[in-house]
């Protein structure tokens, strides 16, 4: 699965027993992708001696989504392991 | 040392200085044959040597001055970056333009990643829990204690630095600034200006 800027994604709402480099606050919320950056190495496998290149997307969410509040927006930027379609 | 004298310790680490575990850190990576003390010397000369914000700010300076090395800079960083001089970067730089409606701050809230290279060693409050907590929940409000008042229909855009990608933000050129040298700009572009925590 790969996504094209414009695409409604979800951050994995799990929370993970090993390294991982999903902010606490997007888990389970959905935002919109802004930008692909590039093929790298999934930090998750990373930590375990593990190359796993896989594109990386910038994903853009409301505040409003995450906190309850707020007019601004916070894009992350996430590995495609992190996302689901939304 | 007993519990009792750090009351609102929470994890047991956060007491220590961060020099001292730092230094622990490195210990334990020479004893492991990962590193050296030469190593890590060598390398931190180098990063120091020409890391500073004056890179950052010549970049900015030059994007208001030249309309087509700012597309450059916009679209593709670290071609920019390359073409000021500043060689190959070891992260993708991106960069997000303000604009009188929109405004972008950096954080990193995961550690403290920034674009070492152009802006030089990260200033204290970046590392800080509440800098990090607090900038992708009220940025508004945190703008405003680093003195940064923004009309309220100006559109906050913060950017949370989790991937080998590293932001820095192109400010507004300052009003009445016309005529001026790239040269003289550079010298009005902060640090702060290009994290997003200042107007220029």
């Amino acid at each position: 699965m790969s996504y094209a800027p414009g695409d409604r994604v979800r951050a994995r709402a799990g929370d993970p027993a090993h390294h991982t480099r999903v902010p606490r606050y997007v888990r389970g919320h959905a935002g919109e992708v802004v930008a692909l950056l590039g093929n790298w190495a999934l930090p998750d496998a990373s930590v375990v001696g593990v190359s796993q290149p896989e594109t990386c997307y910038a994903v853009r969410f409301a505040a409003a989504d995450l906190f309850g509040s707020g007019d601004h927006t916070v894009t992350v930027d996430l590995w495609e392991s992190y996302l689901e379609r939304a | 040392m007993s519990e009792h004298d750090h009351p609102h310790d929470d994890g047991g680490h956060h007491d220590l200085p961060t020099a001292a575990r730092v230094r622990r850190l490195e210990e334990r990576l020479i004893a492991a044959g990962l590193t050296s003390d030469q190593e890590i010397d060598a390398y931190l000369a180098t990063l120091y040597a020409s890391a500073s914000p004056v890179n950052g700010a010549r970049m900015a300076a030059r994007a208001w001055t030249d309309p087509a090395y700012r597309e450059l800079l916009l679209s593709d960083g670290n071609a920019a970056a390359a073409e000021s001089g500043f060689g190959q970067l070891s992260y993708q730089l991106r960069v997000v333009e303000n604009t009188r409606v929109a405004h972008n701050v950096i954080v990193c809230t995961l550690c403290s990643c920034y674009p070492v290279s152009l802006l030089g060693p990260s200033p204290g409050w970046y590392k800080s829990f509440a800098y990090r907590s607090r900038t992708v929940r009220e940025p508004r409000s945190v703008l405003a204690e680093f003195g940064v008042t923004l009309p309220a229909d100006t559109r906050i855009s913060v950017w949370d630095s989790t991937s080998e990608a590293r932001y820095m933000v192109l400010p507004v050129r300052p009003a009445g600034t016309e005529g001026m040298s790239a040269a003289d700009l550079a010298g009005l572009v902060t640090l702060n200006g290009l994290i997003g925590t200042a107007l220029v």
